[in-house]
């Protein structure tokens, strides 16, 4: 592509585009601010930008206040976990449809997509109520496995699609060779699936950490992660907005930094192959 | 060519991932559905009894329900005009020629990964509340009165919120399919003469259709069962002006312990859902061919 732009069109749209940019980022980048001030300076009127005295006590306050690491590892534990344990049930399922598909895949995999149309609210009571009574309220066992139930199928179309761009022709050399099924499946499509398979990973772990409808409702304190810890700065004792920022901030930091390298893999991966 | 004892295992592969979710969807929604039609209170365990159609009158009579529909379809509807049409408008300039545009990308996908209640706890404090927010700043910074967003507009600031969430999903999206469009075409059409709006409706949007039609079906997925924002920010309030269906089967159940009750309100949310889900999978099916 070889259009001349001109210097000065390309400086306006630089200054409008950092414009709107800055303009979506601020509320990001405010609160990462705010966590490093006084909870003075945190309502400071008229704001304080840059220049207040920088602290990172709200760090430590927030800390000592809650067992904040505890909800962190909560957060990982339940988002990789149902993610791993989503690809263990979903990259046999997406392997055999799309190298094995039957008159039925397609809309096996429309039938699939459907589920996550389901409104949570329909099924919220009676998995209330089959938790309280299996003892599976507030435990990280419970709420990884209603994750995985959640991102089953997104996991399953993402990989179909990552799968189905695998020539067929290797499999079937590796077939004539004499591989045995465990064997394809290990020396040839797994190497040739690993950036497909890492990329579901990274947005399905995203997926699940932002998760805040069954985490809210099926965990309490024991098991449960930032989106939850979270929720319990709504009812604010004192002054509380640097603290609400630090623990902001790190509730967001490792997904945003996550989030930002995948994000090629997300168009692909949230459209289901639609849009690449 | 596969052979019958190759199918077989296939099928297998697949099973216990169709299982689950038929498990996942059937189960719940089977007791849901049961639950319904008797009365069943969680303060009164023990008492339950079959009562019909009871609950579904007392729910669909409740000027609560034709609130929650209403400020459903709102924010629904509203969060998708804002993040389709603010996403086209924003797509297209990400694509121009500029400096740094890794970087404005980077910025502009940022709020999608943030966490739905950190959002909506930044936003109503940090910026809505009327003593402390920057928005109450401004406003007294140019002397007009500062506005109490979640009290006098609790349902528009919660669209609000929720829009500044999608807004980069449909971006991006909007962004890629954009980038996809070929540049001869463009050229072509320059050198007939076509104008900047003509190009846009003749030959940007048309190719965008699909990645549009991508956009409104994942975010109504989504969309449709906002909560940790209503949750954390009003609680519905005040009174039901900013309670959608999910927070009003959630309020019903876990706040006033009416099972009943709530389950027919969650029934009726699941046959809602199944209308949107049926315009919507035509529509998709149709463009994923």
């Amino acid at each position: 592509m070889a259009r001349k732009v001109t210097n000065s069109r390309r400086w306006t749209f630089t200054i409008l585009a950092w414009g709107v940019a800055l303009l979506i980022f601020f509320p990001i980048l405010w609160t990462i601010l705010t966590s490093f001030k006084s909870e003075a300076d945190a309502i400071a009127s008229p704001p304080k930008f840059l220049f207040f005295d920088w602290t990172t006590e709200n760090y430590a306050e927030v800390q000592s206040r809650s067992p904040y690491f505890r909800h962190f590892m909560n957060s990982v534990i339940i988002s990789v976990g149902s993610t791993l344990l989503g690809l263990l049930i979903a990259i046999p399922a997406a392997w055999s449809m799309a190298f094995q598909p039957a008159k039925r895949t397609k809309d096996l995999l429309m039938w699939m997509l459907s589920t996550k149309m389901m409104p949570a609210a329909g099924v919220l009571i009676p998995m209330y109520l089959l938790f309280r009574s299996w003892g599976l309220l507030d435990t990280r066992l419970g709420i990884t496995v209603v994750l995985m139930l959640i991102n089953l199928p997104i996991i399953t179309w993402m990989l179909y699609t990552y799968f189905r761009e695998i020539p067929s022709e290797i499999l079937e050399a590796a077939r004539m060779d004499g591989a045995s099924l465990m064997k394809e499946i290990l020396h040839v499509l797994t190497p040739m699936a690993v950036p497909g398979i890492a990329s579901t990973l990274l947005l399905n772990v995203i997926l699940a950490w932002n998760e805040a409808f069954w985490t809210l409702n099926l965990t309490t304190s024991r098991a449960a992660p930032l989106t939850t810890f979270i929720a319990s700065y709504s009812s604010p004792e004192g002054l509380f907005y640097a603290k609400l920022s630090a623990a902001s901030t790190m509730a967001i930091a490792p997904i945003l930094i996550l989030g930002w390298f995948s994000q090629k893999q997300l168009v692909r991966g949230l459209t289901f192959g639609a849009v690449k | 060519m596969a052979t019958r004892h190759q199918k077989t295992l296939a099928r297998l592969m697949v099973a216990p991932s169709v299982l689950l979710l038929l498990g996942w969807m059937i189960v719940p929604l089977a007791m849901t559905l049961w639950f319904s039609f008797q009365s069943y209170n969680l303060l009164s365990p023990g008492m339950e009894q079959f009562i019909g159609w009871t609950n579904y009158k007392y729910f669909l009579s409740d000027p609560a329900f034709w609130t929650a529909m209403q400020n459903t379809l709102l924010l629904v509807g509203g969060v998708l005009v804002i993040t389709v049409g603010g996403g086209i408008l924003l797509a297209l300039l990400l694509d121009q020629p500029m400096f740094g545009q890794g970087v404005v990308r980077i910025l502009v996908i940022a709020p999608f990964f943030i966490m739905p209640t950190v959002s909506a706890l930044v936003w109503k404090n940090m910026f809505m509340n009327p003593v402390n927010g920057l928005f109450a700043w401004l406003a007294k910074a140019v002397g007009a009165q500062p506005i109490d967003f979640l009290a006098q507009y609790p349902l528009l600031s919660i669209i609000l919120i929720v829009a500044w969430q999608w807004l980069p999903f449909a971006t991006l999206i909007l962004l890629t399919a954009l980038q996809s469009l070929d540049s001869e075409q463009m050229e072509a059409a320059e050198m007939d003469g076509a104008g900047t709006w003509a190009k846009f409706t003749h030959l940007i949007l048309p190719h965008l259709s699909r990645a549009i039609t991508v956009v409104i079906l994942i975010e109504t997925i989504f969309l449709l069962s906002v909560f940790a924002e209503i949750l954390v920010t009003t609680n519905g309030g005040p009174g039901y002006q900013s309670t959608n269906l999910t927070y009003l089967v959630y309020s019903q159940a876990l706040l006033q312990f009416d099972v009943g009750g709530a389950s027919a309100g969650g029934i009726i949310a699941v046959i809602l859902a199944n209308i949107v889900a049926i315009f919507l999978m035509r529509m998709i099916g149709k463009t994923l061919e």
